[in-house]
């Protein structure tokens, strides 16, 4: 089984969100970037499969060099390789047109994205891919098991789950859930020496174009004080909420 | 060229969520002068959308739709999206709607914006806010593209009541194959969502045990909300990661949020930043959650939360 995750470069989630160029650009300044959540719930998975089922796993992503570090921690994790397409990643369809490239070259049986990304928060590479490509795509995957190139997936829907039965291939969007928080891998030392050694093989971007663009980012106005009540008066609070608020 | 919004319903009763992308579209068509065209599946009852200001309603039924199935919802939608000529179409941000948005999108060779917290700021080319870096931060961002999916996020623009003279057709499905099957569904009964809740009540490590939880249970009863939790909790396994408000879990945008024992990590501010007031029970003056919230009391959780209760059942 083959196995492609496909892993975004965000700011690490405690980061401050400054923006610099006159508001037109994310400042990176004293920012640490990590593995995007979401996907690392998914590499987790896919590492699982690769260790029952001798899968093999590739982990891909869209964006100039300073991504290699965390594509080096996706191969100290247990990756097999790793590709670096060598393209500031524009919006989702160019990403996700990126991706299906190399999706025609190789064929993989199962692909993960993220469930969407912690910065621009899009949640639509995983859904253009699968239509460039003509997979099925099970968004807010929280449950996948793989029996004879037959996937049983659970997906999160609003105020429930379903389960959805698919032939490979298949692409899922990956999030807390299809692994628990505990099952994530720190990388030990052995990981991250094997991982000097293996594949990682950069790509020149693909001419493809992007659909959107960002013209101003902006921060939202900075919240007034706290009321505070006292704790032996809660019908205080209960009159603020009613006549000040309103919205009991 | 139209304005089209997408209608989810649930046993044949629209979603809030759809009133407010109706209400959302009516002034983008207003603004186009254009009329206000509904796409739905399976619905019979339409007449609330003649106080929402909705032209025509355009209804798919089969029974084979019944269950949302987001391959053959979508060849469905483009079918008749594209003989519509759509232009504008407008989604929820339910998880269902965020899921089907960009594969409709990448079908209609339409730009997908998802996120999205107000009306246009320009038509050509079509240009609108969005939240990113989970609420921390928005972009206005413009296409290339003159068709466009926009998925409206969840209370950012509100209801807005207009009367129309609604027209109804109903449309023949089209045959549709996907090898994606739904197998079960498990939806929990009696019990708001966070998704559809006006109020949410969340706790935090500060309830020190599951056992406790009654206390969150009983103020979102007296209340009619739905409750939801801190990231440690779910990791502990005290309740359920579909709870799990945060950056990785879940977002929040209800118009009130009552966060009890919870203090307030970054992660977990981000995901509740678009709630509109935010009520904090702690009795540690320097949780951080004082600083972003509108309203506090510094106290025992085990003592407030009951009186509050009870407050709230004397005047209901």
């Amino acid at each position: 089984m083959n196995i492609l995750v496909c892993i975004s470069n965000v700011p690490d989630t405690t980061s401050k969100i400054n923006f610099k160029n006159n508001d037109t650009e994310f400042d990176s300044n004293g920012v640490q970037y990590i593995i995007n959540p979401n996907d690392e719930f998914g590499l987790t998975r896919a590492i699982w499969f690769q260790q029952k089922n001798n899968a093999e796993v590739t982990v891909l992503t869209v964006g100039d060099q300073t991504c290699e570090a965390i594509l080096r921690k996706c191969l100290a994790i247990g990756a097999n390789k790793a590709i670096r397409i060598d393209a500031i990643p524009k919006d989702g369809f160019f990403v996700a047109s990126q991706i299906s490239e190399i999706c025609k070259i190789n064929s993989y049986d199962l692909i993960i994205c993220g469930r969407e990304s912690i910065d621009y928060n899009g949640a639509m590479v995983g859904g253009i891919l699968s239509t460039i490509i003509n997979y099925s795509y099970v968004a807010n995957c929280i449950g996948l098991s793989i029996e004879n190139k037959k996937a049983t997936l659970e997906r999160e829907i609003d105020g429930g789950k379903e389960v959805l039965i698919s032939e490979l291939p298949i692409i899922i969007g990956s999030q807390k859930g299809l692994v628990e928080e505990t099952d994530l891998i720190i990388p030990n030392m052995r990981g991250i020496m094997q991982a000097r050694q293996k594949t990682l093989e950069v790509i020149p971007a693909y001419n493809h174009n992007n659909l959107t663009y960002t013209n101003k980012f902006s921060k939202p106005q900075p919240k007034k004080e706290v009321k505070l009540v006292d704790s032996g008066d809660v019908n205080e609070l209960i009159d603020l909420l009613q006549n000040e608020a309103k919205v009991l | 060229m139209s304005v089209i919004v997408y209608i989810e319903s649930e046993d044949n009763k629209i979603k809030k969520a759809s009133l407010e992308a109706v209400s959302y579209a009516k002034k983008i068509s207003e603004s186009l002068k254009k009329d206000l065209i509904a796409v739905s599946f399976n619905l019979t009852d339409f007449s609330i959308l003649n106080n929402y200001g909705v032209d025509k309603i355009y209804n798919i039924s089969s029974h084979k739709l019944k269950v949302f199935e987001v391959n053959s919802y979508s060849n469905n939608l483009f079918d008749l999206l594209t003989k519509l000529k759509a232009e504008i179409v407008v989604i929820t941000s339910s998880l269902n709607s965020r899921y089907l948005g960009p594969i409709l999108a990448s079908k209609l060779d339409a730009a997908y914006m998802s996120n999205v917290v107000s009306l246009p700021t320009s038509y050509s080319p079509i240009s609108v806010k969005r939240s990113c870096f989970t609420n921390k931060a928005f972009n206005e961002t413009s296409t290339k593209k003159s068709t466009v999916v926009l998925s409206l996020s969840s209370n950012s623009y509100g209801l807005n009541e207009i009367k129309s003279n609604l027209e109804s057709e109903e449309i023949k499905s089209i045959e549709s194959n996907s090898n994606l099957k739904v197998d079960s569904l498990e939806k929990l009964t009696n019990k708001v969502t966070i998704a559809d809740a006006d109020i949410v009540v969340s706790g935090g490590r500060g309830l020190k045990g599951p056992e406790n939880w009654h206390l969150i249970e009983d103020l979102a009863k007296v209340l009619g909300a739905a409750t939801a939790c801190s990231k440690p909790v779910s990791d502990m396994g005290w309740r359920p990661h579909s709870e799990h408000v945060g950056q990785t879990g879940k977002p929040v945008a209800s118009n009130l949020y009552i966060a009890v024992g919870i203090s307030g990590a970054i992660q977990h501010l981000a995901g509740i930043n678009s709630s509109k007031v935010k009520v904090v029970i702690n009795n540690d003056p320097e949780a951080p959650f004082f600083k972003s919230a509108d309203y506090g009391i510094v106290g025992d959780a085990f003592e407030v939360v009951p009186k509050l209760i009870e407050g709230l059942k004397a005047i209901k």
